[in-house]
C-alpha cells in the first residue's frame, strides 16, 4: 500500500490525530458503515434509531468535508492513493479538489437535511430501517463518484449509483409505479453507465492511464486523438442519460414515485447531478472542439426548452419539479456546452443554486401530499391559509426557481443569459441560443407562478382526503427553512458567503483559464438583463392566458401527449426481450437433446477441420512401423464389437453391454501391450463395475416397443443418413489425427522431469502414482471428490426413483420361476431364486476374503508398482459387490454391514488431514515427505506421507462405489414394498 | 502399431458419434462409453506408443526410455471419472424413465 501525500499540504488534526488523506477514505466508506448498519437493525420497530444512525454518518461526512478544506483551496488537491489491480495500472486512488469538495459538501449537507426530513415524512408502516440504509450506501456511492481520483472506480461507483437509486425508487415496492419507475431508471442509467465504462476504457486507451490527475492533464492529445469522437460519443451517453437529457429524459419523471425525501435528493446533490458533475470534471480534457459544442448543445438546449415546456402541463407536483429539473439540468448541460471558462463558472454556480432550491421545493411539495392527501393541482387550491409558513417558503424558493432578482437562481441566470449572447461558435445552434434560453426563461417564470398561484391562492379547497390541512412539525419544516435562508443569503450578499467557495471550485476546474467574473446583483442595464425582464413579463403573460385551460387540463403537453417517450421505452423493451427473443427462441432455438448433440459434434468437427483451411495441408510420408498381427487381431475383435455394439444397442442391451464390455477388454489388454499396467489395472475393474451397474439398471428399461420398428418416414431415414455422414467423418477424421500424432516424434516435455524426479522426490518408483498422489494430489484430491459428489447425487436421485408403470409388474422370468415351484409339490415358492447359481455363489462367499487380501495388495504395492488407492479401492468394492450378487441384497446386509457414507467421508478427511499436516511443517498444501521403515517380520517399507493419502482416495473410492451400486440395487426392495403399498391401496379401494 | 490404434480410435469415435445422435437413452451410454474409450486411447497415445517400457523405475533401465507417465496418469483419472459419470448418467436415465414412463431422450416421443 502506497500513500501519496504528496499533494496535501496541510495537516488535518483530529483530536491530535492526523487524518490527512484517510479523510477521504473515511468520507468514502462512513455511509456504507452506516448502511451495513442499518441493515443489520432491519427488525428494529424503533423509528430514532436508524434516523441516529443515518443522521450521525451524515453529520460525520459533513464535519469531515469542512475539516478538508484547507486541503483544496488555491487549486490544491488532496489525494489518497493505495494499490488496488496493479497489474493492470488500476490504483484505488481517492483526491480532492475544489470542485469535489463543494460537492461533497453539497452532498452531506442536503444529506443531513433529506435525513431530518425523512424522518418525520416517512409513516410508521414503513421499514424505515432498510430506507436509511439505502440512503446511506447511495450518498456513499454519490460521495466516491465526486471523489474518485480513478476513471474506472468512477464508473464503478456511478453503477453503485444506479443500483441504489433504483432500490430507493422502488422503495414502495408493493407499488406498481414504484417498480416500473425504478426498472425504467435502472435500465436507462444503466445502459448509459456501461457506455461510460467504454467511453473511460477509451479514454484510458488513449492517454495510457486511469488516473485522473493526468487524463485532465491531457486535453489536447485528447482532442486530437482519432478515437475521441467516440470517447466523447459514449460519455456524453453515460453523462446524459444520468443527467436525464433530452431524449433519455423520461426516466426521471418516473422516478418520483420514490418517496419525497428521495426525490428531494435525488433532483438536487445526486444521481442527476452525477452527469453534469462528470461534465465539469471532464471539461478540461473533452471541451473545446466543435463536436462537443454541438452534441452537448444540442441535447442541453432541447432538454432546456422541452422540460420547461412540459413542466407547464403538468398536474402532478413533483411532476411539474420533475420537469423543472430537467429543464434545469439542460441550462447547465447547455452552459458546459459552450466550452467558455465564463460559462463553466455559471453551470458550477447553477447546480448550487439549483440543489437548494429543488430541494426546498420537493420537500414543500412532500408537505403538502402528507397534509392533503394529494399532489393533483387540480384539487389542490388556497392552502396559504392552512400552512401560511411552508407556502412562504415554498413561495420563495418558487421565485429562486423562476430566476426573480435576490435570489440565488437569479444570480445564475443572469450569466447564463450574458454567455448566450455571446458568440462561441459559428452555427445556427448558437445563434438561436439567446432565444430559446429566453424562451425557456419564461416557461419557468410560467410553471413557479402555477405552481404556486394554483396550490396556495384561490378559493378553499374541496374534497381532499385529508380535510384539514395544519402546518408539519417544526422539524419537518426546518431543512425548507434552512434551504430558503441559502437561497436568500447568497441572491443578496453573493460575495461574501458563496464566492470564495465558488472560487475555489471553479480554479480547481479552470486551473490558468479561471476569468475575471462577478457576483453583483447589479451589473447596469444590459441586455442579460432585458432579456430576464422579457422572460419575468412573458411568463407571467402565458400564465394568465392558459391558466383556464390548465386548471382542468389533461396531464401533460397538449398535442404530444400521446407522444411519451415513456411508452416509447416500454415498446422497444417488450419488443427486445419479449418478441425478438420469442422469435430467436422459436427459429433457432431447440429443447430436443438430438438437434443439440449434433449442433456440438458437427461444430466440434469443424474446429477439428478448420486448422488444416488456415494452416493447408501438408502430407507427411506414411511412416509404418510395422504391425503385430497379434495386436491386429485383438482389434479387429475390438472394432468388430464396437459397431456390433452400435447395431445392437437400441433392440437388444444385454447383446450390446456385452458387447461393450468386450471393447472394455480389448482397450485392457492394449493397455498392457502399451506399457500402461496403472491404466490396464483400473479399466478392469472399472469395467466389472460399470457392467454390474448397467446390469442392475436395465431391469427398469422398456420392453421393445413393436411399432417402432420399420414404420420410418423418408425424414427419419435422412437424419439416419446424416447422422451417419457425421459419424463416419468424425471417426475418420479421429483417425487421421490420432495416427498424426502418434507418428511425430514426442517433444521433450514435462514427462522426462516426472520420470527424473518421481524417487529421488516422491519416494516411489511407480511413475503414475507418484504423479497421481504427490505431485498433482491436489488433482487427485479434486477427483475424488467429484466421485462423492457423484455418489451422493446418485443416492439422492435413487431415494425417490420411482419405475414406470410399465416396470412395475414382476419381472417375466420371476413369475416362470414362481409358476414352476408352485407346479413342483416338492417345492415351496422362491426355492429355484434360492438354487440359482448355486456353485459360482459358494465360490463368491468363498473369494471375499481372497479379494480384500488381492485389494489390500494393490493397494500396499502402489507406489513402487502397479496398483494404488483407485484400483484398491475398486477391487475392495467389488468384493462387497460379489457378495451382493451371490447372496442377494439382503442376505449380504444381514451379514455385513458397509456404511459407504462413512467410508466417503473418513476418506475424504484423510486425505484433507494428510495434505493439512504438511502445513505443520512449513510447507504448502499436499506436500509428502517419506522414508523406509524397518518394521519387524515385515523388512523394509516404504512408508510415504503419500501413502496416507492414497489411503483416503482408497476409502473414498469404496464408499463411493458401494453407495452408487448399492443404492441401484436397493431398487428391487423397494419395488417390493411399493407393489405391497398399492395392493392394499386398490383392498381400500 | 499407431496405425491399428489410430484405426481403432477411429471407428470407436464413429460408432460413439452415431450412438450418442440416436433418441434411446441407453444408445446415448453406450455412445458415450465407447467414445470415452477413444477419447482415453487418443490421450494415452499423444504420449507416444512403446511396448514393454512401463513407466516404472527400476535400477538399470534410463528413465527417458520409459513411457511418457503424464497421459498415464491423465487417462487413470479419465477412466475413474467416466466412471463415475457414467454411474451419474444411467441413473438420470432411470429417473427420466420412471418420471415420463417412455425412454427417449428428450423424455417424449417425437411427434412423427
Amino acid at each position: 500500500m502506497g500513500l501519496d501525500g504528496a499533494f496535501s499540504t496541510r495537516k488535518v488534526q483530529v483530536l491530535g490525530i492526523t487524518l490527512g488523506p484517510y479523510i477521504l477514505v473515511l468520507i468514502v466508506l462512513l455511509p456504507f458503515i452506516g448502511s451495513l448498519a442499518s441493515a443489520f437493525i432491519l427488525n428494529t420497530t424503533s423509528r430514532d434509531l436508524p434516523v441516529a444512525v443515518a443522521a450521525t454518518v451524515t453529520a460525520c461526512c459533513l464535519a469531515l468535508c469542512i475539516l478538508a478544506y484547507p486541503n483544496v483551496v488555491d487549486g490544491n488537491v488532496l489525494r489518497f492513493e493505495a494499490e488496488w489491480l496493479p497489474q493492470f495500472g488500476l490504483n484505488f486512488t481517492l483526491r480532492m479538489d475544489g470542485f469535489a469538495w463543494i460537492f461533497s459538501t453539497l452532498i452531506t449537507a442536503i444529506g443531513l437535511l433529506v435525513v431530518l426530513y425523512a424522518r418525520y415524512y416517512m409513516s410508521e408502516d414503513d421499514p424505515i430501517p432498510r430506507f436509511f440504509s439505502f440512503l446511506l450506501a447511495f450518498m456513499g456511492a454519490m460521495l466516491g463518484i465526486v471523489v474518485s481520483g480513478n476513471v474506472i472506480l468512477l464508473s464503478v461507483f456511478w453503477e453503485l449509483t444506479s443500483i441504489f437509486s433504483f432500490l430507493l425508487i422502488s422503495y414502495w415496492h408493493q407499488n406498481a409505479a414504484a417498480r416500473d419507475g425504478a426498472r425504467m431508471a435502472l435500465t436507462i442509467t444503466g445502459i448509459g453507465g456501461f457506455c461510460l465504462l467504454v467511453g473511460m476504457l477509451l479514454l484510458g486507451n488513449i492517454t495510457g492511464t486511469y488516473d485522473l490527475d493526468k487524463i485532465l492533464a491531457s486535453g489536447d492529445m485528447i482532442r486530437e486523438h482519432p478515437l475521441y469522437l467516440p470517447t466523447l460519443i459514449f460519455i456524453l451517453l453515460g453523462a446524459l442519460t444520468k443527467s436525464a437529457q433530452f431524449p433519455f429524459h423520461f426516466w426521471l419523471p418516473n422516478a418520483m414515485a420514490a418517496p419525497t425525501p428521495v426525490s428531494a435528493f435525488l433532483h438536487s446533490a445526486t444521481m442527476v447531478k452525477a452527469g453534469v458533475f462528470l461534465l465539469v470534471r471532464l471539461w478540461p480534457a473533452l471541451s473545446g472542439t466543435y463536436e462537443w459544442f454541438f452534441l452537448l448543445g444540442l441535447a442541453g438546449m432541447l432538454t432546456l426548452l422541452l422540460g420547461a415546456y412540459f413542466a407547464i402541463f403538468q398536474q402532478d407536483l413533483k411532476g411539474l419539479l420533475a420537469y423543472s429539473t430537467i429543464s434545469h439540468l439542460g441550462l447547465i448541460t447547455t452552459l458546459l456546452s459552450l466550452g467558455s471558462p465564463l460559462a463553466t463558472v455559471a453551470a458550477i454556480f447553477h447546480m448550487l443554486n439549483h440543489a437548494t432550491f429543488k430541494a426546498s421545493l420537493f420537500m414543500a411539495a412532500g408537505i403538502i401530499d402528507h397534509e392533503t392527501g394529494t399532489r393533483d393541482m387540480r384539487r389542490l387550491s388556497g392552502l396559504l391559509r392552512y400552512l401560511p409558513i411552508t407556502a412562504t417558503l415554498a413561495m420563495v424558493a418558487s421565485a429562486a426557481m423562476a430566476g426573480v432578482p435576490l435570489l440565488n437562481g437569479f444570480l445564475s441566470k443572469e450569466m447564463f443569459f450574458a454567455e448566450a449572447v455571446e458568440t462561441h461558435a459559428d452555427s445556427w445552434l448558437d445563434r438561436i441560443l439567446p432565444y430559446v434560453a429566453t424562451l425557456a426563461g419564461a416557461f419557468s417564470v410560467t410553471y413557479s407562478l402555477r405552481f404556486i398561484h394554483t396550490v396556495f391562492f384561490g378559493p378553499k379547497p374541496e374534497g381532499l382526503p385529508k380535510s384539514e390541512p395544519h402546518e408539519p412539525p417544526h422539524w419537518m419544516r426546518f431543512p425548507i427553512e434552512f434551504l430558503v435562508i441559502v437561497c436568500l443569503i447568497v441572491g443578496i450578499v453573493p460575495s461574501i458567503s458563496i464566492a470564495p467557495f465558488l472560487a475555489t471550485a471553479v480554479m480547481s476546474v479552470l486551473g490558468a483559464k479561471t476569468p475575471e467574473y462577478s457576483l453583483a446583483i447589479w451589473h447596469g442595464f444590459n441586455i442579460p438583463l432585458l432579456m430576464s425582464a422579457i422572460a419575468l413579463i412573458g411568463g407571467v403573460l402565458i400564465y394568465v392566458a392558459i391558466r383556464r385551460y390548465l386548471a382542468t387540463c389533461e396531464d401533460g403537453p397538449p398535442f404530444i401527449r400521446r407522444l411519451r417517450g415513456q411508452r416509447i421505452f416500454e415498446r422497444v423493451l417488450v419488443a427486445v426481450s419479449w418478441r425478438w427473443a420469442r422469435w430467436a427462441e422459436s427459429r433457432i432455438g431447440t429443447r430436443n437433446l438430438q438437434p443439440q448433440l449434433r449442433w456440438i459434434v458437427f461444430i466440434g468437427f469443424l474446429a477439428g477441420l478448420l486448422p488444416l483451411w488456415f494452416a493447408g495441408f501438408e502430407a507427411r510420408p506414411f511412416v509404418f512401423t510395422g504391425v503385430d498381427p497379434a495386436f491386429a487381431i485383438l482389434w479387429v475383435l475390438g472394432a468388430g464389437m464396437s459397431l456390433a455394439a452400435a447395431y445392437l444397442a437400441k433392440y437388444h442391451r444385454l447383446a450390446a453391454l456385452v458387447m461393450l464390455g468386450g471393447v472394455g477388454l480389448v482397450v485392457c489388454i492394449t493397455f498392457v501391450w502399451l506399457s500402461a499396467p496403472d491404466l490396464a489395472i483400473t479399466q478392469l475393474l472399472v469395467e466389472v463395475v460399470t457392467t454390474v451397474l448397467i446390469l442392475l439398471g436395465l431391469r427398469w428399461l422398456p420392453k421393445r416397443n413393436a411399432l417402432l420398428v420399420d414404420q420410418m418416414t423418408i425424414r427419419a431415414r435422412a437424419r439416419r443418413f446424416r447422422d451417419l455422414v457425421l459419424a463416419v467423418s468424425c471417426g475418420i477424421g479421429m483417425s487421421f489425427i490420432a495416427f498424426a500424432v502418434m507418428t511425430m516424434p514426442v517433444p521433450d516435455a514435462i514427462a522426462n522431469y516426472f520420470l527424473e524426479n518421481a524417487y529421488s522426490e516422491g519416494g516411489g518408483r511407480n511413475v503414475v502414482n507418484v504423479i497421481l498422489v504427490d505431485f498433482r494430489g491436489f488433482d487427485t484430491m479434486g477427483e475424488i471428490a467429484v466421485l462423492g459428489v457423484v455418489a451422493l447425487t446418485v443416492y439422492a436421485l435413487l431415494r425417490r426413483f420411482r419405475p414406470a408403470a410399465d416396470s412395475f409388474a414382476v419381472p417375466e422370468q420371476q413369475r416362470i420361476q414362481a409358476r414352476f415351484d408352485e407346479e413342483q409339490p416338492e417345492r415351496a415358492p422362491g426355492d429355484t431364486v434360492r438354487d440359482y447359481l448355486l456353485v459360482p455363489s459358494v465360490i463368491m462367499q468363498w473369494m471375499f476374503p481372497v479379494i480384500i487380501t488381492f485389494a489390500v495388495y494393490l493397494f500396499m504395492r502402489g507406489h513402487d508398482m502397479p496398483g494404488g488407492g483407485f484400483s484398491a479401492g475398486l477391487t475392495m468394492s467389488i468384493a462387497f459387490l460379489l457378495q451382493y450378487l451371490a447372496g442377494g441384497t439382503r442376505w449380504a446386509e444381514d451379514r455385513i454391514r458397509i456404511l459407504p457414507l462413512r467410508w466417503m467421508g473418513v476418506g475424504l478427511l484423510t486425505a484433507m488431514a494428510t495434505g493439512m499436516g504438511a502445513w505443520l511443517l512449513g510447507y504448502p498444501f499436499l506436500t509428502s515427505h517419506f522414508r523406509y521403515l524397518d518394521l519387524p517380520l515385515v523388512g523394509k517399507v516404504p512408508a510415504a506421507t503419500a501413502l496416507l493419502f492414497d489411503l483416503g482416495v482408497f476409502m473414498l473410492v469404496v464408499g463411493s462405489t458401494v453407495l452408487i451400486l448399492v443404492a441401484l440395487a436397493h431398487q428391487s426392495i423397494r419395488i417390493n414394498r411399493l407393489r405391497a403399498m398399492e395392493a392394499a391401496k386398490a383392498e381400500e379401494r | 502399431m499407431e496405425l491399428i490404434l489410430s484405426l481403432a480410435i477411429g471407428v470407436m469415435t464413429g460408432c460413439g458419434v452415431w450412438l450418442i445422435l440416436r433418441p434411446r437413452t441407453y444408445q446415448v451410454i453406450v455412445g458415450l462409453s465407447l467414445l470415452s474409450y477413444a477419447v482415453n486411447l487418443f490421450i494415452f497415445g499423444v504420449g507416444g506408443v512403446k511396448s514393454n517400457m512401463p513407466p516404472i523405475l527400476a535400477g538399470d533401465v534410463l528413465p527417458a526410455t520409459l513411457a511418457d507417465p503424464v497421459p498415464q496418469a491423465l487417462v487413470l483419472t479419465a477412466i475413474v471419472i467416466g466412471f463415475a459419470t457414467t454411474a451419474l448418467f444411467l441413473v438420470v436415465l432411470l429417473a427420466s424413465r420412471g418420471l415420463t414412463g417412455n425412454d427417449h431422450v428428450d423424455g417424449r416421443e417425437e411427434q412423427r
